[in-house]
């Protein structure tokens, strides 16, 4: 297990993974195996797995701070396995009380409240784990039938053997778990496709679209309302210093699109003829402020400029329960500068041995934009569209509160 | 066919390999190097040899060879710590020499233990770099496929040197390739420059054998080769080779028998460097600072070094630093871990390591301060190197290019001279031969110096008891440490390697010597003025050099015109050929008409003098002779007043220095040029004229002819009247 992790964080550290969808990705894979791997306690076993995964978790994250999305999943792993624990014993105090019911000389530790029914235990420690969302509240009533359901399936494994009952349910817990995991290592993986199904609604006939850079999720959303027969034009800037805009260009050629190509200084100048601007993002914030390519910024003034519509795509995994003015969130990384200029081209001003001994010739080439809140128009996430001011619900329902801060501040102090 | 693709499959399977030289086999390092390897010297905090290895294994190599000689035992230990042996994927293996003395040892020890197995990488344990090697070994493979004899591909990369002090900015001498643009192959290589004085030759056969060539001196050498296993062996086949590029290179290259080929393989975007000496330590980490060797920077852990964040203009700080509001931290600083820094203290461009301790209104600049290092308060630090344990009492000061080893302590209010050396042993006091110096690391360095620090001590403890007079250190009131001299002529090589910039007034300095070095083959009698003679002041005589410069040409082109006239008479050419080769002579050396007529009449009055002649008579009768033979020459080249005022300063010129027999017929052929209107009455007139302003000395002639002029004078006047 160890073995597995290390080699994750040596290749995070290395900057070999590139890319907030790849690294997704291979956070659960690696979280996921820890889990299957990891031997349990009888007791507290939830606790225990999630300070395994914290100690891990933090790790993953120093190895590479800018990279949010390691935090995210890591955030959300420990979130399924609160969320796992908690309908799990819902279910084993279900299965108690209907068991208490019947047979009154059992006796169990939760005696001291035999009179609440399970779902109210279950709504109880929920709404201690979790605040109220928007989604929990609208959804309040399918949930209150999944509670009962879970309990009479808890019910019946109580019925079958007791004395197993510990094992299984340490069982369970690992194995909805994982199973969890799996569902959001699936939903990294498809997040492109919910997003691009939601292309016919935002893009009409004859619009222009501009986007900087390459996003794959762009390029998807963008391929889908092509298919759905809806023709328009797409600009794209090609995102100097990395250029990925020519390989988004060369793409949306193959697949049959109308792709014009112009340099990020041109921006300005062709803002007044789009119809709506569709970038990728790097990492959203809680604030709704987005941390994308350089250069995004730009594109994010002229569209306000010229009121064209903003739009970020971005999947679930790219949610980041922090805020920018957060001390421990790095928001750039600085790159070569080989990317931007010819290092033999500039060796003569480079040359410290003749001059003052201090470099005159500074390159900065910087990797990310903050696009501020304000500017943005609409975010469109796996689960729909979404106003800015709104993210913070939205991650509320992906992560809890207690784990904002991986960081086992007991073993500082 | 199929055996053939079998074995090409084999050679793919087999995993990529490298060989790490540990050791540089030179003595550039010292004395820092007498008591710790360079490749575990901290740059940018960080031992050397983590960012070779990170680089190989992000690289995708597999297995590590590091071969350790001088402290071998430091390295072993270093490795065995840092956990570079329990790496997945990565091998890392030691072999250990006492005895290998050069790069070709090691090689031939590496030979005999047949550990290599197919192409593999060769570096020195002091290169960094972020290089992708798939696209070099790609190619390295291909060559191998159609050419057994490719056995090696260098890595260059675009670097211009200095046009003042024809270094690099690594500190190396300008490199000169000569390289196949077509095929890449690697023709002709020099990397000591000074050995050629301005001059390069290259074999003829270079361009009867290839349809191009091109001569470079903008490429940096990465010293990182791919290598095919026959190299191993043909160190092992050549015993007298020692070092990798003066011994191997170049004998692969001049020996044509075997057909042995080198190729090159040029890096762009990538970054590619070796430290060869104290520039290119600067120079390295300043580029590391900023960011050309990305990933391998500070705030990246690559590999086991601290956690650090980089905040605005490249500013490098570690956790846990405590450090006063009142000091100044620039630009392009890195800061270690658990340092502390006082108060008014102001740092830049520099880097200082972990859990050191600065006190207050203290400047360092540009210097490179290694781990656990005390500065007092008011020390003044400029472009030096102080590693671990130093302590400089307050109110010392280094000058630019000072190195302090380990744990030396500088003396309260002791100034450090620029350039010294300060170490707490003492300079081995016998002169090794140049040859020796080369290996000296394990010569001498060994015997002398136990790789444990702890023995060390001991025997610096012991040294004292022993020689109790000698152990007078000089650095200062308290000071701890031996200031090693540098050998005669060796005040050159320090100012070039050193980490400090070369001052301006020695810059100026250099480009004299430069200047004069290519002057050297013309101008006969001058000699060469000793480096530290040279001051600032003499920055005036840069025009003169010019116009010297201007001269050389010209004489050149007098030698030249000379000879084709030689030649036109021997053979009997016709005046139009003569004129048709002066031209095209005038036109390649961009020369002046008047210089044509100047150098032709030169050439005319020389044969004449060769022609034999008992007395000035028959002299000047072999004038006429000549003259009139060649007069419409002559008188082709004299189309103006202009060219013929040349003439006769010419000709005063030969009567002056060349030619003195003709001094006393001056007037007699100036009168003849006359009256055979080769010369007109204005020239002479005008050059009267122009001579009367002139020093008594120059007026010989003018007085000589005096009367001849005054007749001339009348003459015109009459005409005028008429």
């Amino acid at each position: 297990m160890n073995a597995l992790v290390n080699e994750f964080i040596i290749k995070l550290k290395k900057r070999k993974i590139e890319g907030s969808k790849a690294t997704a990705k291979l956070t659960a894979e690696v979280l996921r195996s820890c889990i299957s791997q990891k031997r349990l306690p009888h007791t507290h076993q939830a606790a225990a797995l999630i300070d395994a995964i914290r100690t891990i978790g933090e790790k993953l994250i120093a190895a590479n701070p800018v990279e949010l999305a390691i935090g995210n999943i890591v955030r959300r792993v420990l979130n399924i396995i609160r969320e796992e624990d908690v309908s799990l014993t819902a279910a084993a105090v279900g299965g108690l009380a209907v068991s208490a019911g019947s047979d009154d000389e059992d006796d169990f530790k939760q005696d001291d409240h035999p009179g609440l029914s399970a779902a109210a235990v279950a709504a109880a420690a929920r709404s201690t784990l979790r605040p109220p969302s928007l989604q929990t509240l609208l959804e309040d009533i399918p949930q209150s039938t999944a509670v009962p359901h879970t309990s009479s399936s808890g019910g019946d494994s109580e019925g079958k053997s007791k004395s197993a009952d510990k094992n299984s349910k340490s069982r369970k817990l690992k194995h909805n778990v994982i199973e969890a995991v799996n569902e959001l290592i699936q939903d990294i993986v498809t997040c492109h496709e919910q997003i691009a199904e939601q292309a016919v609604e935002h893009i009409h006939h004859n619009e222009v679209i501009l986007t900087l850079g390459n996003s794959r999720t762009v390029m998807e959303f963008l391929c889908a309302a092509k298919e759905k027969k809806r023709s328009f034009r797409v600009f794209v800037a090609e995102g100097a210093p990395r250029y990925q805009g020519h390989a988004l260009a060369k793409e949306l050629v193959a697949r049959g699109l109308q792709t014009t190509v112009i340099t990020d200084s041109a921006i300005f100048a062709m803002i007044s003829r789009v119809n709506m601007v569709v970038v990728g993002a790097h990492t959203v914030m809680a604030n709704g402020g987005v941390i994308a390519p350089v250069g995004m910024n730009m594109v994010a003034l002229a569209a306000q400029r010229h009121a064209v519509p903003f739009v970020v795509l971005a999947g679930a995994h790219k949610l980041c329960p922090l805020y920018p003015h957060n001390p421990e969130v790095l928001l750039n990384e600085l790159k070569s500068p080989a990317e931007l200029l010819d290092f033999g081209e500039f060796s003569d001003c480079l040359d410290f041995g003749s001059s003052s001994g201090s470099p005159l010739l500074h390159v900065v080439n910087p990797a990310f934009d903050y696009v501020p809140p304000n500017l943005v128009s609409l975010f469109i996430t796996d689960t729909g569209g979404h106003n800015a001011s709104y993210m913070y619900r939205l991650i509320a329902d992906y992560y809890s509160a207690d784990d904002f801060v991986v960081k086992q501040i007991d073993v500082l102090k | 066919m199929v055996a053939k693709k079998d074995a090409e499959e084999e050679l793919a399977r087999t995993p990529l390999q490298a060989i790490i030289l540990a050791d540089s086999f030179t003595t550039k390092f010292r004395p820092i190097t007498l008591e710790r390897p360079k490749v575990l010297l901290p740059l940018v905090n960080a031992p050397m040899i983590d960012y070779t290895l990170a680089w190989l294994e992000s690289a995708g190599v597999e297995e590590v060879f590091v071969f350790c000689c001088a402290h071998s035992k430091q390295v072993i230990d270093y490795l065995d710590k840092s956990n570079w042996f329990g790496q997945p994927n990565f091998s890392v293996t030691t072999i250990e020499s006492h005895n290998a003395i050069s790069a070709g040892d090691a090689l031939r020890l590496i030979y005999e233990q047949h550990v290599i197995r197919g192409d593999f990488i060769l570096v020195s344990g002091d290169t960094v770099s972020n290089m992708s090697l798939s696209q070099a070994l790609k190619e390295h493979k291909e060559r191998r496929r159609n050419d057994s004899n490719a056995v090696m591909t260098m890595v260059i990369k675009q670097s211009k040197p200095s046009p003042i002090t024809r270094q690099s900015r690594l500190g190396t001498e300008e490199l000169f390739m000569v390289i196949d643009p077509e095929t890449k192959q690697l023709l002709y290589y020099e990397d000591r420059v000074d050995n050629l004085i301005g001059y390069l030759s290259l074999d003829k056969a270079l361009l009867t054998d290839n349809t191009s060539i091109s001569l470079q001196n903008d490429k940096q050498d990465c010293y990182i080769d791919i290598c095919s296993p026959e190299v191993l062996s043909l160190f092992t086949d050549n015993f007298d080779y020692q070092h990798l590029r003066r011994d191997f290179v170049k004998g692969l290259l001049v020996d044509d028998i075997m057909g042995y080929k080198i190729y090159t393989h040029e890096i762009h975007s990538s970054y590619a460097a070796r430290i060869d000496n104290y520039r290119s330590y600067d120079t390295i980490s300043k580029d590391i600072i900023q960011r050309w060797t990305y990933p391998l920077v500070p705030d990246v852990q690559f590999f086991g070094n601290s956690a650090t964040k980089l905040e605005r203009q490249g500013m490098y700080r570690a956790p846990e630093i405590k450090q006063s509001r009142l000091s100044k931290i620039g630009p392009f600083t890195v800061i270690g871990t658990g340092t502390s820094i006082g108060i008014n203290t102001e740092i830049s461009n520099s880097v200082v390591g972990e859990g050191c301790s600065i006190g207050a209104n203290v400047t360092i600049e540009g210097c490179y301060i290694w781990d656990n290092v005390t500065i007092e308060d008011g020390c003044k630090l400029k472009h030096s190197i102080v590693c671990d344990g130093v302590t400089m009492n307050s109110g010392a000061a280094l000058e630019p290019g000072v190195v302090l080893s380990f744990k030396v302590v500088v003396g309260r209010n002791f100034l450090v001279p620029a350039y010294s050396k300060v170490s707490l042993l003492q300079q081995p006091i016998k002169q090794d031969s140049d040859e020796e110096l080369e290996y000296a690391d394990n010569s001498s360095g060994i015997p002398e110096v136990p790789s444990i620090s702890g023995t060390l001590d001991k025997l610096n403890e012991e040294e004292r008891t022993e020689l109790p007079d000698s152990q007078e250190y000089d650095v200062g009131d308290g000071g701890v440490g031996f200031i090693w001299l540098v050998s005669e002529g060796g005040q050159e090589e320090e100012l070039r390697h050193s980490v400090a910039p070369i001052p301006v007034d020695k810059l100026v300095a250099i480009m004299q010597i430069t200047k004069d070095e290519v002057d050297i083959p013309n101008e006969d009698g001058s000699f060469l003025p000793p480096s530290g003679e040279l001051g600032p002041d003499s920055i005036t005589n840069d025009s003169n050099e010019d116009a010297e410069d201007i001269r050389d040409d010209s004489i050149i082109f007098e030698r030249e015109v000379e000879a084709t006239f030689q030649r036109a008479v021997e053979e009997d050419v016709t005046d139009d050929h003569v004129i048709l080769e002066v031209n095209s002579l005038r036109l390649s050396y961009n020369m002046a008409s008047a210089d044509c007529a100047g150098a032709l009449f030169y050439s005319v009055m020389k044969l004449a003098l060769d022609a034999p002649h008992d007395s000035p008579n028959e002299l000047y009768k072999n004038v006429v002779t000549t003259v009139s033979k060649w007069k419409k020459l002559l008188k082709y080249y004299l189309p103006s007043i202009d060219e013929e005022i040349e003439v006769i300063l010419k000709f005063e010129e030969m009567c002056l220095e060349s030619a003195k027999e003709y001094s006393p017929l001056f007037l007699q052929v100036l009168h003849h040029l006359y009256d055979q209107d080769i010369i007109q009455e204005e020239a002479i007139l005008d050059w009267a004229s122009e001579k009367e302003g002139a020093e008594e000395s120059d007026k010989v002639f003018v007085k000589q002819s005096e009367k001849f002029i005054q007749w001339l004078k009348e003459a015109s006047e009459e005409e005028e009247e008429d």
